[in-house]
């Protein structure tokens, strides 16, 4: 394809028609910090965090839904741009309870932990992560401290605490463009304006499937994965990149792990899913660490159970194979492996069972 | 998938997910994908919605996706062969079949040609009740669609004639071209994450690892070298549906069973659990005291997934890994050192140091899987097999240029009724499958919150006609009842069903709809029919 080239902070940039400046940006390693903006959906420009000077326009630009263009002259951290960043940072700090970062940044001038607002975010957000950068505090104007916020937890899975909503639009992108579950939209046009699902019912009455997409995208800490609230802070959990363990499409996953325990999942930007999972992959993981888990064997006894230590069990398994084989002969004997284990695994028991037994009645259940 | 392998020499889907975004025309039918297979829903949706390619649904009942398609076929359940047939007929009929293609690549036109002549849109009409002008404007859309892929799932196969079915799509796509391009092909969406990968490790009574027939005196020898033995069995094994049988007749003594729950999942569940408990011996091998493992005699905890390293192969033969990310729970441990510590026993000695090791000899010894190692799938990510040699990319679709068998084989097939119609005494067909909040036999899914509160148990779906016939209101709990047993759920009466057709999941057991299925079996595949019985319902 064509090449163009722009000029980037005095750099020269390639890019190909119909790259915005942000792709153009990102491509060169330029780093332009963004908000609202979420790969794979439509830009919609909505928080100005991107913005830009272009040589010639009159305003500045939002980077991420501006089409590069051959010999533009762009500045991505002019005293301009920086001016206008703090001014939409500063606007939204003001707009809900985002003073995690009054702490944060005050502490050594006696500021009280008590006052401070505890996020589940707090390391994660991006918002939080810009204030960092761009030295920003939460200004005076902000909303009075008796502002109601709609706040729901009456499902297991996702709570919503619009106090701290900051209006990016990227849940209802992840929901009707990712996923095309078509849940969720901006509600209520104009200062009143919230995300709401059909009818503005709670997500457990509506039109919603519990992907979780919309709180994989959320920057800040507005939609939260409830099962991993009061978990430990973020930088206290390891992820470990798997796959699905439910259907056959093979998501790819990151566990997050605390104190040797499944924290939550959440989609990894890798094929086949790229960051997207369906319910069972996010919130369906309870199972690993369920109370119900076998954790010895089992040997029955005059019609119950009774637990036996490992070299009993498979003792006793060895030994009633072998019985049947030598008295019955090997083709009595029958194996079902499984679509839920690995191919490791799979491959070991018809070995097992072809190569140590001596038979083919080898079977799963494929068919059903 | 016996179907595909005759058809084409391979049965495993064709294309990969991510090119459903950007084909030309989708097909889908026998699928809830967005239930079944949420996330390649996505795809789909994505594909029709923001990217305006067609989607064509062919499905008896208003599944999601039907508010995303271009056009919603209803056929009355088990006719899906007369739909296929019709298609191909007005193919043909409009001279919008792929000549050259069919010419250099396929074999078994002529007969195809001949049987289908006689399903014109009409009489396809009378069977199955699609409209015949329907039926010509998805023959078109779909015929003049440069790339145009077909997804099935279980509404296709568990049918007595699912291997027909599934030969009937193939017929379609090599019709029109539509089989190695990208874009196109026969999709079959695995329903279990290692379906696919328990088929290519061998998890089958024919074969070994990689398809290698068993009843092949070299690929014998070649296996009984690798694994040191002197000789290995050569005859066809028992499939599962034989086992159960064969252990009254006294055929099968014991039976280790490593994480599979057949007292649910089995067509004909009471029947099951009878055959279960006459077994001299039975050994299971899971995480949970399953419905099967109670019946056991011993019981051997294993670790899931979480806990361990290894790969698992998706739907679209992509090879992922998954890694130990807790320590086991208790004294689980994993399937593979279970079987080895029981290999041991039994004077063979297994002996590996982890999954990785295992994985190497695997791929010794399976030549499609030969270029795929743990260290290219931490850097490159998931690899989809063929992958012959540790340079090759990856196979993104299959039968480029050639198919696995050389020539594409077109294969003609009549209609035939289901084995089970609806009579006098019970007029209704009950349908089983998924739902999106659980997943097959409950073991895993109804053990977290989140997926119970959703979906907290059985009903029985029914169309509002049905519901009014019957007095039957919302949340009422009914009996449903076949020839072979009983089970009294609630209603829930929705649009998506159609008339005189009701809807069951299959994932509980308390409820289990297979008590209600019949074990009439597909002669190939062995898959039973759990698409289609006739039931009679009453309020419970
Ligand atoms: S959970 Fe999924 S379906 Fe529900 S609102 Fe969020 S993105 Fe939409
Ligand atoms: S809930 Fe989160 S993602 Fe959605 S608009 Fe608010 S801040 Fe943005
Ligand atoms: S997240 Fe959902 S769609 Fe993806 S593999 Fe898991 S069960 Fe399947
Ligand atoms: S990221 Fe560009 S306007 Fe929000």
């Amino acid at each position: 394809m064509a090449h163009s080239t722009l000029n980037i902070n005095g750099t020269t940039v390639k890019f190909t028609p119909g790259q915005t400046i942000l792709e153009a940006a990102r491509d060169a390693g330029i780093d332009i910090p963004t908000l609202c903006y979420l790969k794979g959906t439509t830009p919609t420009g909505s928080c100005r965090v991107c913005v830009v000077e272009v040589e010639g326009a009159r305003t500045l630009l939002p980077a991420c839904s501006t089409p590069a263009a051959a010999g533009m002259v762009v500045q991505t951290e002019s005293e301009r741009v920086v001016a206008a960043r703090k001014m939409v940072i500063e606007l939204l700090l003001a707009s809900g309870n985002h003073n995690c970062f009054v702490y944060a940044a005050q502490r050594d001038q006696g500021f009280k932990v008590e006052d401070a607002i505890f996020c589940e975010a707090e390391g994660e957000c991006q918002l939080q992560a810009l204030a960092e950068r761009y030295q920003v505090f939460p200004p005076s104007y902000a909303n009075p401290p008796d502002t109601k916020y709609y706040y729901e937890d009456n499902n297991s899975m996702i709570v919503r605490d619009f106090s701290k909503c900051i209006m990016c639009g990227r849940c209802v992108r992840a929901c009707c463009e990712r996923q095309v579950n078509l849940a969720i939209d901006i509600g209520y046009r104009g200062s009143h304006n919230k995300i709401v699902a059909r009818g503005d019912y709670p997500y457990i009455d509506s039109d919603c499937v519990f992907c979780g997409e919309c709180v994989q995208a959320c920057p800040v800490g507005a939609l939260l994965d409830k099962a991993a609230r009061f978990q430990g802070r973020p930088w206290e959990r390891t992820k470990v990149r798997s796959t699905c363990p439910y259907c056959g499409v093979g998501c790819q996953i990151d566990l997050h792990i605390k104190n040797g325990r499944i924290v939550k999942v959440t989609g990894a930007d890798e094929i086949p899913n790229e960051g997207r999972l369906c319910v069972k992959g996010r919130f369906g993981w309870g199972f690993v660490h369920h109370p119900d888990r076998l954790t010895t064997p089992l040997i029955k006894e005059n019609g119950s159970f009774r637990e036996a230590s490992w070299e009993e069990a498979l003792d006793l398994t060895a030994r009633r194979l072998q019985e049947i084989k030598d008295q019955d002969g090997a083709d009595k004997i029958g194996g079902w492996c499984s679509a839920r284990v690995t191919n490791e695994e799979n491959y070991l028991f018809q070995k097992f069972m072809r190569a140590v037994i001596g038979t083919n009645h080898v079977d799963h259940c494929a068919r059903l | 998938m016996a179907g595909l392998a005759a058809a084409f020499g391979s049965g495993a889907m064709t294309n990969s997910i991510a090119e459903l975004e950007d084909t030309d025309c989708i097909l889908v039918i026998g699928s809830n994908t967005t239930e079944n297979h949420p996330v390649i829903a996505a795809r789909i949706k994505r594909a029709a919605r923001l990217k305006h390619k067609t989607l064509i649904v062919i499905d008896p009942r208003r599944i999601d996706l039907v508010r995303h398609a271009n056009l919603w076929v209803r056929q009355r359940p088990g006719t899906d062969i007369a739909v296929i047939n019709g298609l191909m007929n007005v193919i043909i009929q409009e001279n919008l079949q792929a000549t050259d293609y069919v010419a250099a690549r396929t074999e078994g036109f002529e007969a195809l040609k001949d049987t289908v002549a006689k399903y014109t849109p009409e009489y396809v009409e009378q069977i199955s009740g699609v409209p015949a002008d329907q039926l010509r404007q998805v023959a078109r859309l779909y015929a003049q669609a440069p790339a145009a892929a077909i997804v099935y799932t279980m509404g296709i196969t568990q049918h007595t004639v699912g291997t027909d079915n599934v030969k009937s799509l193939a017929n379609l796509a090599m019709l029109c071209g539509n089989v190695g391009i990208a874009g196109g092909g026969v999709n079959p969406l695995r329903g279990q994450n290692n379906v696919q990968g328990a088929c290519d490790m061998g998890g089958l009574p024919n074969v070994f690892s990689g398809y290698q027939a068993v009843t092949d005196p070299a690929h014998r020898q070649k296996m009984a070298a690798a694994w040191g033995v002197g000789d290995l069995p050569d005859y066809v094994g028992m499939t599962m549906t034989d086992m159960l049988p064969a252990i009254p007749e006294g055929k099968l003594k014991a039976l280790y069973i490593m994480g599979e729950n057949p007292v649910i999942s089995d067509p004909d569940a009471d029947h099951a659990v009878a055959a279960l408990k006459k077994l001299d011996f039975l050994v299971v091998q899971d995480i949970f005291l399953t419905e099967t493992a109670q019946l056991a005699d011993v019981v051997l905890p294993a670790t899931t997934f979480a806990e361990k390293d290894g790969t698992f192969s998706n739907t679209e033969r992509r090879v992922a890994l998954i890694r130990r990310a807790v320590s086991a729970v208790g004294q689980s441990r994993p399937d593979w050192q279970i079987i080895c510590d029981l290999s041991r026993r039994l004077g063979y000695d297994m002996d590996y140091a982890n999954a990785e090791a295992i994985f190497n000899e695997l791929r010794q010894v399976t030549p499609s899987y030969a270029g795929i190692t743990y260290a290219r799938l931490e850097t490159e990510g998931g690899l989809q097999w063929p992958c012959p040699t540790t340079d090759h990319p990856g196979t993104m679709y299959l039968h480029k240029d050639k198919f696995a068998r050389g020539l594409g084989q077109f294969f003609a097939i009549e209609h035939r009724e289901p084995a089970e119609l609806p009579d006098a005494e019970y007029p209704l067909t009950l349908t089983t499958g998924r739902v999106l909040y659980q997943y097959h036999t409950g073991t895993m899914s109804r053990r977290a919150v989140g997926l119970v509160e959703k979906a907290p148990e059985c009903f029985v779906e029914l169309a509002p006609e049905d519901a009014s016939r019957y007095g039957i209101g919302e949340g009422e709990r009914i009996k449903v009842r076949s020839r072979r047993g009983e089970i009294t759920a609630k209603a829930q009466i929705s649009k998506k069903a159609v008339p005189g057709t009701i809807f069951v999941p299959f994932h509980y057991g308390e409820a289990a709809a297979n008590k209600l299925t019949i074990a009439a079996f597909d002669p190939v595949a062995k898959i039973p029919e759990y698409k289609v019985c006739a039931v009679q319902i009453e309020k419970g």
